[in-house]
């Protein structure tokens, strides 16, 4: 898999900072499973996150938590790795996103919004959407801008649109500025993870009419 | 231990009990941790609890959060700690960065009621391939090179960098409160997180 769109720094700081919504810290997340590139500076990042916890002002914390806390390194837990879903190998899903669809895309509800275009909603907190949308070949999305960000990641196939063209692993972090009408050009379907801080805007009048039926 | 200091190399029970935990320098912390997960030592984890749960819960109140919570998730993260050093790769990260990330994820766990999406604590151990971020002898001083460099930011981009990192504002809210767009924030991040990487990697240079 060869990526070529990666994540933008201010998101990528954001993301490390922990000031991220849920939603795009999903999308974040999911691509840097995906991109040894982006996982590198997410480190560069986190280092800036240690240094400023090395310089914080510090805040008491008595004997007795500490005693409360020795008292309960031996009250072993089950293991954290096995309360985990194991990522499945070979899978397409990426691990941050398989605790919320399983191993399968194929399995999920898909619920029809126009012929050629399904959407999976995924249950995230805050004022965006955070869902997977899934686009037949030759299908374009309707023409829309943003008020706020917004971030897709390519889980499979791909699409063409006025910054580029995205494949598997790319992510288009896009900003309130850009206008664009996504068109797939893989010869299956394209499948992709969104997370948008508000809803979008539509720029035709299809799309504004039809906005309130999908909720998108 | 080859990443210790000439002379450091008895971390003894003894040696322990007899330090002041706070003498200690940043590279002997990120030591520390990596040997607390082979040797379990209860004095050992004693120090760090000592040098890092004060840090933990200033963060964790910078964040906005009330003292009793982050006293509850101070001792959650200080657990974590000891549970998780196993994760814990010297050649990946500073202590500080590792702890950071866990007591990060706990604080936006427990104020969201929803996993913060992580790709990094479970895989520190599976990316044998990739280089090292900083070398060990480094990070003790690149704390005070970050410290520096935040202060030297302008107003404009260390406001963004408080806002993000200690209240936790999206790009947007930050735009809303700032009565700027969206672009000018991300701009501004991206300038000062430029800035500090640089300090980060001037110190890597020599």
């Amino acid at each position: 898999m060869t990526i070529n769109h990666h994540l933008d720094e201010a998101t990528l700081f954001s993301y490390v900072a922990g000031a991220l919504g849920q939603g795009p810290a999903l999308v974040v997340a999911s691509h840097l499973a995906m991109c040894n590139l982006c996982r590198q500076r997410c480190r560069e990042l986190e280092a800036i996150g240690g240094a400023l916890l090395e310089n914080i002002a510090l805040a008491a914390v008595s004997d007795s938590t500490l005693a409360s806390v020795l008292d309960r390194l031996d009250q072993d837990i089950i293991p954290e790795a096995a309360a985990r879903p194991a990522p499945v190998a070979n899978s397409e899903i990426p691990a941050p996103l398989a605790s919320y669809v399983g191993d399968s895309l194929e399995d999920l509800s898909w619920k029809k919004l126009v012929p050629g275009v399904w959407v999976h909603d995924l249950p995230s907190q805050g004022k965006g959407i955070t869902r997977l949308l899934r686009v037949a070949p030759g299908k374009a999305a309707l023409p829309h801008s943003h008020r706020g960000s917004e971030l897709t990641l390519l889980l499979r196939g791909s699409y063409s649109d006025e910054v580029g063209r995205f494949s598997t692993g790319d992510v288009a972090d896009l900003d309130d500025q850009i206008t664009h009408q996504p068109l797939v050009d893989s010869d299956h379907d394209c499948i992709c993870l969104i997370a948008t801080e508000y809803p979008l805007r539509y720029t035709t009048l299809f799309g504004k009419i039809t906005q309130p039926l999908f909720g998108f | 231990m080859q990443d210790q200091p000439p002379g450091d190399e008895a971390l003894s029970v003894v040696a322990l009990r007899a330090e002041k935990a706070s003498e200690a320098p940043v590279k002997d912390w990120s030591a520390m941790l990596a040997e607390l997960a082979i040797s379990r030592d209860r004095q050992l984890f004693i120090r760090l609890f000592r040098h890092f749960s004060p840090r933990i819960k200033g963060y964790i109140m910078k964040l906005g959060l009330t003292e009793a919570t982050a006293e509850e998730l101070t001792q959650e993260a200080m657990l974590s700690v000891w549970r998780k050093t196993h994760l814990y790769d010297p050649g990946k990260a500073a202590a500080s960065t590792w702890i950071y990330t866990l007591a990060r994820n706990l604080s936006i766990d427990w104020m969201r009621k929803q996993k913060y999406p992580e790709s990094d604590l479970d895989s520190w151990h599976e990316e044998a391939g990739e280089p090292p971020v900083l070398e060990l002898a480094e990070q003790a001083v690149m704390s005070d090179q970050v410290a520096m460099a935040i202060r030297q930011l302008p107003d404009n981009q260390a406001q963004v960098i408080i806002m993000s990192f200690y209240e936790g504002r999206s790009h947007s809210e930050i735009a809303d409160r700032l009565s700027i767009p969206l672009g000018s924030v991300k701009s501004r991040i991206r300038l000062a997180s430029e800035k500090l990487k640089q300090a980060l990697r001037g110190n890597h240079d020599h």
